[in-house]
């Protein structure tokens, strides 16, 4: 399938563009965790392709008219919080909050937390996340409500491969596919790393096509590190909803895509680079939009 | 004393159910959620009522939480319903999060609390979960006295913008608070003013209480019974009042004397006034099966436990 199917509207930006977009996006990522030495680069970087499509062309959504119930708009809920870097960035770049707000992430009194929280009032979050787990079922009260509403703008979340080890995922999972949540498009960042390795070491998934299509969901799988894919397959997605079944798009991306000695590996998952290893990231990942 | 009748008999979980079909009739933003024990929580008028607005959602309190999280993005109010202890205890993490940190306007609704669930024993006879919710930022606690209160203070919750956990039990109960009596959260009720000694209590042992102060009179002692039925925010200016009237408090709950409304209490007094306190509560123990009066009893939370409290607090004024 070709991404020219997955353009939502004439004014769309291309898959070069959206490429250029996510190179910034991974430049905002790393300076970012490098600036307070602290933050999750690998996976943010992983998903940095996947957010900037999402951000700047999936979502049917207005920054400027942000508001917390959403109304009228596609809503996105990460569950794995922790790769906030890359979310504050797309949420900056797509005109949600300024810019230069990146450079107070994770500093005190900042909106830009650790973990992305509404405590704090940043435009863009609708739910505390961190604690995993808990994204997927918050997400299905969003849509149950959009349901209510008359809305038929859709729900998008995504969670970490790890955290599917969560119990609370798998008793959403269920309720999803009993109660027909349609309105829902669920994403996986299946890098195959946690903290303590590889997800296979530490508490295999399984056949993880396989469980979500037990459970009663619509499952499709991509390479989340290629924007063609991701436009097209996220297009597929959206074309599912509907149907009477949630809606699963199983994610393979290479953790710290981008900064090749951040990839290949889980090291990079909660560390930050030192000045030296910021140069060489920064080498790779071209300056399109001015940095933050 | 004012000498309060006993207008019924009824459990307080069915005021919840009534509070909540009423809200059904008389709120569109009002939603449910149960996790399989809709008749005992007496949320089935509501669900038959209101299906569209009604979610079963199994046996799975912590997606329940969350579920009930997102709904109120989308503007709605909704309720959840199960046991206490699955409502606190099994899923504080979820509550912590997607509910207390994230600001979510939950109606945490939660029936069989404390020991006068009864013959389930232990493992369902939460004692803790006062503790556990007034110690979330932003949390209400509120703990009505009877069926009647119930249905009151859960049309209250409805109308206050933010989380609330709102504890009530399985037995049927003396119902003794007037329909007419007004009920504000966060503003104790004085039932019976007096001299000597205060009495606070809230839930199931506000009855407890009054029959107490009923001994008391009879003595030639002089007893002010304060209905405590919200926990957070607590009502210190009431509490303060009385007890420099009195000089000396007894605090009477169905939950561990360990972070329960009696503590709250003494942070008050310890805080602004120092004042003697006793406590009737279970003594940081689980409880065990038998019959709400048996237990109550057993574990001293019964009239003689409130009379032997009080004339000891009153001794050390």
């Amino acid at each position: 399938m070709s991404h020219s199917t997955a353009v939502a509207s004439p004014s769309a930006p291309s898959v070069a563009e959206l490429q250029r977009i996510a190179s910034q996006v991974r430049r905002d990522i790393v300076r970012q965790v490098h600036a307070v030495q602290s933050g999750h680069p690998g996976g943010s970087l992983g998903c940095a392709d996947f957010f900037t499509a999402l951000y700047f062309s999936i979502l049917r959504h207005d920054p400027k008219a942000w508001s917390m119930d959403g109304a009228g708009q596609d809503l996105f809920f990460l569950s794995n919080g922790h790769i906030s870097p890359v979310w504050y960035s797309v949420l900056a770049r797509s005109g949600y909050f300024p810019v230069q707000e990146l450079a107070t992430f994770r500093r005190i009194s900042s909106r830009l937390q650790g973990h992305p929280t509404t405590h704090e009032g940043l435009p863009g979050v609708r739910m505390a996340s961190g604690s995993l787990g808990q994204g997927l079922s918050v997400a299905m009260g969003a849509a149950l409500a959009k349901k209510l509403n008359g809305d038929q703008h859709l729900i998008y979340t995504l969670h970490g491969d790890g955290e599917l080890q969560e119990g609370q995922i798998w008793e959403a999972a269920m309720f999803a596919a009993a109660k027909k949540v349609d309105n829902l498009i669920s994403t996986v960042d299946w890098n195959g790393r946690q903290i303590d390795g590889d997800v296979d070491d530490v508490l295999s998934l399984g056949d993880l096509c396989g469980k979500w299509t037990a459970f009663g969901w619509d499952v499709l799988e991509m390479n989340g590190n290629s924007m063609d894919e991701v436009l097209s397959t996220m297009a597929q997605a959206k074309a599912r909803t509907g149907k009477g079944k949630p809606v699963m798009v199983l994610m393979r991306t290479e953790m710290g895509q981008g900064v090749d000695f951040m990839m290949h590996s889980h090291a990079w998952h909660g560390i930050a680079p030192n000045d030296a290893q910021l140069g060489s990231a920064l080498e790779q990942l071209e300056e399109t939009l001015g940095d933050f | 004393m004012t000498h309060y009748p006993i207008l019924d008999q009824k459990d307080t979980r069915s005021g919840f159910g009534a509070g909540l079909l009423e809200l059904g009739r008389t709120n569109p933003s009002v939603v449910a959620l149960c996790a399989d024990l809709t008749g005992s929580l007496k949320m089935d008028a509501f669900e038959k009522a209101f299906p569209e607005r009604f979610f079963q959602v199994g046996i799975a309190e912590a997606n329940m939480m969350g579920v009930a999280a997102g709904l109120t993005i989308g503007g709605k109010i909704p309720f959840t319903g199960t046991f206490a202890n699955f409502s606190t205890g099994r899923v504080y993490d979820q509550i912590r999060q997607s509910i207390a940190y994230a600001g979510k306007n939950v109606k945490i609704c939660a029936s069989h609390a404390g020991l006068t669930l009864g013959e389930d024993g232990a493992t369902h006879q939460i004692l803790e979960d006062v503790g556990l919710m007034r110690m979330l930022p932003g949390m209400t606690v509120v703990v009505p006295a009877d069926h009647n209160q119930t249905h009151q203070a859960t049309l209250a919750i409805s109308a206050h913008e933010g989380p609330c956990y709102l504890r009530f039990g399985r037995p049927k109960w003396p119902v003794f608070i007037p329909k007419d009596l007004p009920f504000e959260i966060g503003k104790a009720q004085v039932l019976t003013e007096g001299n000597d000694v205060t009495l606070i209590a809230c839930g199931h042992l506000v009855w407890r209480a009054l029959q107490a102060a009923e001994e008391l009179e009879k003595a030639g002692i002089s007893a002010e019974v304060i209905n405590l039925h919200t926990i957070k925010p607590l009502d210190e200016a009431a509490v303060l009042a009385s007890v420099a009237k009195t000089g000396c408090v007894v605090t009477c709950e169905e939950h561990n004397r360990l972070g329960g409304m009696g503590d709250a209490v003494a942070q008050v007094l310890c805080t602004h006034r120092p004042t003697p306190q006793e406590y009737v509560a279970v003594n940081d123990s689980f409880g065990e099966s038998g019959t709400p009066d048996e237990l109550l009893a057993k574990y001293g939370l019964d009239v003689p436990d409130i009379t032997a409290a009080a004339r000891k607090v009153m001794a050390r004024k």
